[in-house]
């Protein structure tokens, strides 16, 4: 009777967006009299951190500071569609949508301020608020005062309209052909852990990946949903069934005094690198990474428990009843 | 029913409030008193996010029958800090991205109080013994865990 | 590797909504009260299969703070299929029961009232006549000619163009498979779980004065939810005013569309706003759980690693009716044969309804369940063919500028890239051939980063 170690590895991709596309997102954006710029949008923020990374997109694109950006989320009446926050499309869809929009907006702003500073708009400059020309950046002016000039001067619109739509993929019937994403994300996660042959418990001691999400707009919030995902997936490999009996209904689960999830007394050391390939169609590159990170710790567990006592348990969640039931019929095999 | 007035020290303040006499203190702080802050996430004792203190000890709001609150004193999330004036702790859950969709926030913030007003310097081992009534579907606890060790670290300097 | 630095994109700036969530002062949809607010509760089929003969309501009508019961025949569309705005049909799933029940737990009807402890209590007392039939449970039963029908349609399955499974078919698996010096097999199975998020489900609606509604949900989608709310109350998307955006977790669970509609209705038929706020127990045996899910994988595998041929048969479990599974069942077989070139591929990949509460999309739909199983299979492989758990994936890894069985050219891929990365994280120094290895390494085409 004892405690085993095991190694385990999975490396797995994850598409962005929904399958087959025909997932629209829209944005619109306003500039304010005193050059405060509104994104207005009908996304939902999971506390994922959408509303944050967003207001950095619009912040970036647009020039401007990242306080002079409010982003309004969440009402149907004042934006205009979501296709909603799911199949780790937000940050790209929306993104892109409000690229776009920014793209439209920051063009009416310089075109005010072409006038202004008479100035071709071509020639100039807008960083971080700030507008000059290009090569000559004693004539500068700001957003502060071109949006009032737009607003009270020449009676122009400062605004933005903004969309992204991948184009919905047919799927051939008999051969399964389709375009199924917009890009793919990538990750490798390495899972180390402990199995008592006595007891049938696997203790997961070391969770360890590499994510390659296209570009991080929030490198924090990546980690947030990395760490995230790691013990989500820890759980969903060793814990989680509404079924313990599955397909069978009995022992259904109706309080998390069943329904088993990690408390902070159960996570592993948990550590990850983030690479950065900016794929082709994302807002300044980013892939979807919301989602992935719940999927390479599960059978990096199940492999690294098969590292520790050769047993194949693959009928989710892997539970101390099953290890022990595997352990056995193996043990009755070899004798 | 008939109802019953209980009176009780809440966030520093006496307060009595007309209950029905089977009304949890969740109900009470929420539904009657209309604090917000303390959340409703089971109502079976499982996932602490109704986490408070009745006389600094952490309590499941949703399991103590609010007569009971009688002549007590009861703090929420809203007595220990609101903007500008955090609690530290309230600070570092926000620097260390501690919450992502903040429905377990009040609670654990709550509990750590609780561990942290008893004992200040916890290992991280002893923190995250206090937080295991407390669950977070979102954050995998690790950036909760790093917040509270921030303030035990600051509480250490001071 | 040269990605271009930017300005505020690529800091971690702090949290626009922190401050709010670490001091309580977000507010989401359960903090939303209004004067002379009702409170709905559902009464729900006890049993998993069932014809219903009889809903009596008296009792629960008559009981002292009952403002209302909504019944089936309240509901102007009782049809609630959800992915109708896709083309998912036939109709299967009604808003109220009143014909059949197919899970134990499916809405019959919704009592109305002055506090929330009423709601449940008279809910209590509506007097169910269902005549109970034996439910089908097992998805291999399901799909057997021995299993009673379930769906008016004539099976236990979601036809796709005409088949009762979706397809993947590239090169020629039955052929390959003769060549291969291994064939190696492996079963997969998940049990159903739950997302629970810690804020359950919950939705208030308040009839304003020139006719419209607004509803505060916690929806993942809020224009998915209003169109769909509409149909079902037949009334045009613009009396709606959605408002939301801000959800204490969500992981897929909250895209059902299933508080909204009725909790409009019983605004609508009282005048008052409604709150219907689900129970932590409604959310683990009502909600949609992630799909159990039973894959077989049958690989042809080369002395030298290479996998020439993959089966897979997988069978989803939708439970009683589609929500979100017919569109999964589909992610879901395009990511079966995982993220490695393997030149013949036959996957079939079904949806089988079931008497089980229905399952519906949860944070990696679909490609979850395949990448559990496509990596379990990968160290089943090496472990049978005595190779290096790190070599067979990279050897077989795809690159771009190759052919996915989708037949969608590779782009974007960095598999190989995360390998190695992995490997120098814990410190294991991967042999020099695999090292020297990379994404952009076939044919020299497809890659736009080197």
């Amino acid at each position: 009777m004892a405690k085993h170690y095991g190694r385990g590895i999975a490396a797995v991709n994850y598409p962005t967006g929904m399958n087959l596309g025909g997932d629209p997102t829209q944005a619109l954006i306003f500039c304010q009299p005193t050059g405060g710029f509104s994104v207005k949008l009908a996304s939902t923020d999971l506390g994922q951190g959408l509303k944050t990374v967003i207001a950095q997109i619009a912040a970036e694109a647009l020039g401007v500071p990242f306080d002079s950006v409010i982003v309004d989320t969440g009402d149907t009446d004042s934006a205009p569609h979501c296709m909603g926050t799911f199949a780790s499309r937000a940050t790209h869809r929306v993104g892109n949508a409000v690229i776009m929009a920014a793209n439209e907006a920051r063009k009416a702003l310089l075109d005010v301020a072409a006038e202004e500073m008479e100035a071709a708009p071509e020639d100039l400059v807008l960083e971080n608020g700030e507008i000059y020309v290009k090569g000559a950046p004693e004539r500068k002016t700001n957003v502060f005062n071109v949006a009032l000039a737009a607003h009270f001067k020449h009676g122009k619109t400062i605004s933005g309209r903004g969309i992204y739509l991948k184009q919905k993929s047919g799927l051939d019937p008999e051969t399964g052909a389709c375009d199924p994403d917009s890009t793919e994300a990538h990750a490798t996660t390495v899972a180390e852990v402990e199995v008592d042959d006595e007891t049938g418990e696997v203790k997961v001691l070391r969770l360890a990946s590499a994510y390659e999400v296209g570009r991080q707009i929030n490198p924090e919030m990546v980690k947030g949903q990395i760490v995230s995902g790691a013990v989500m997936g820890m759980s969903h490999a060793l814990m989680e069934t509404v079924f313990p009996y599955y397909p069978a209904l009995d022992h259904h689960t109706y309080s998390f005094g069943e329904y088993i999830i990690p408390t902070a007394l159960d996570i592993p050391e948990i550590e990850s690198v983030v690479l950065e390939y900016p794929s082709s169609n994302g807002p300044y590159g980013v892939k979807g990474v919301g989602e992935m990170t719940a999927n390479s710790p599960i059978p990096a567990i199940v492999n690294a428990i098969y590292d520790a006592v050769g047993v194949w348990v693959t009928d989710l969640p892997v539970t101390p009843e099953k290890v022990l039931r595997a352990l056995e019929e193996r043990s009755l095999e070899t004798h | 029913m008939e109802s019953i007035t209980v009176t009780f020290k809440l966030n520093g303040k006496t307060t009595a409030v007309a209950i029905e006499p089977l009304e949890s203190l969740r109900t009470v702080l929420r539904e009657h008193l209309h604090l917000h802050a303390t959340k409703a996430g089971c109502g079976q004792g499982g996932c602490g996010s109704c986490t408070v203190l009745v006389n600094d000890e952490p309590v499941l709001s949703c399991l103590m029958l609010a007569a009971l609150a009688d002549g007590q004193e009861v703090t929420t999330l809203e007595g220990i800090g609101t903007p500008p004036h955090m609690h530290p702790l309230q600070t570092a859950f926000f620097d260390r991205f501690a919450a992502q969709c903040g429905y377990c926030s009040p609670g654990m913030i709550m509990a750590a109080k609780a561990l942290l007003d008893k004992n200040p310097h916890p290992t991280r081992a002893e923190i995250a013994e206090a937080l295991a009534g407390n669950l977070c579907r979102c954050t995998g606890y690790v950036a909760i865990l790093d917040a509270i060790e921030d303030v035990v670290t600051q509480m250490q300097e001071a | 590797m040269g990605v271009k630095q930017l300005g505020i994109v690529g800091q971690s700036v702090k949290r626009r909504d922190g401050i709010g969530h670490v001091t309580g002062q977000t507010q989401y949809v359960d903090d939303v009260f209004y004067t002379g607010m009702l409170w709905l509760k559902m009464v729900r089929s006890p049993i998993s299969r069932g014809i219903i003969h009889g809903i009596d309501a008296s009792k629960a009508e008559a009981f002292p703070g009952v403002v209302a019961v909504v019944t089936a025949k309240d509901v102007p569309n009782n049809w609630y299929t959800i992915l109708c705005l896709i083309g998912v049909e036939p109709n299967d799933e009604p808003v109220l029961a009143h014909e059949e029940v197919m899970y134990m737990g499916e809405p019959i009807c919704a009592i109305v009232a002055e506090t929330e402890a009423i709601a449940a209590e008279a809910a209590a007392l509506v007097k169910l006549d269902i005549e109970e039939l034996p439910p089908v449970l097992d998805m291999e039963f399901a799909i057997s000619p021995d299993a009673p029908v379930i769906k008016k349609w004539g099976n236990n399955t979601f036809m796709y163009d005409g088949y009762n499974h979706r397809k993947l078919r590239f090169g020629d698996f039955e052929k390959a498979i003769q060549q291969a010096d291994h064939v190696i097999e492996g079963d997969y199975s998940l049990s159903p779980i739950e997302h629970a998020p810690i804020e359950t489900h919950c939705c208030v609606v308040k009839p304003e004065p020139d006719g419209r509604l607004t509803v505060h949900s916690n929806t993942q989608a809020l224009y998915f939810t209003m169109d769909n709310t509409a149909i079902i109350l037949q009334v045009p998307s613009q009396r709606l005013h959605m408002i939301g955006g801000t959800v204490g977790g969500g992981f897929g669970g909250k895209v059902d569309v299933i508080t909204e509609p009725i909790t409009c209705i019983a605004a609508m038929k009282t005048g008052r706003p409604v709150k219907w706020r689900w129970t932590r127990e409604e959310e683990m045996r009502k909600s949609s759980t992630r799909a159990g899910v039973k894959m077989h994988y049958t690989d042809g595998v080369m002395n030298d690693g290479r996998i020439i041929a993959r089966k897979v048969r997988s069978l989803e479990d939708a439970g009683a009716y589609h929500r979100h599974s017919p569109y999964g069942v589909q992610k879901h077989m395009a990511n079966l044969p995982g993220p490695y070139t393997i030149p013949n591929v036959w996957v079939d990949a079904y949806c089988v309804y079931t008497n089980r509460q229905p399952s519906s999309a949860m944070r990696g739909f679909g490609v979850t369940e395949a990448t559990f199983a496509v990596e379990c299979q990968m160290e089943r492989i090496a472990r049978t063919i005595g190779m290096d758990s790190w070599e067979i994936r990279l050897i077989n890894a795809y690159r771009n500028g190759q052919m996915r069985p989708v037949r969608k050219v590779v782009e974007d891929a960095t598999l190989i890239e995360t390998i190695q990365a992995a490997a120098e994280l814990i410190g294991y120094e991967l042999p020099a051939h695999l090292k020297a290895m990379s994404s952009d390494d076939y044919g020299g085409k497809g890659g736009h980063h080197g």
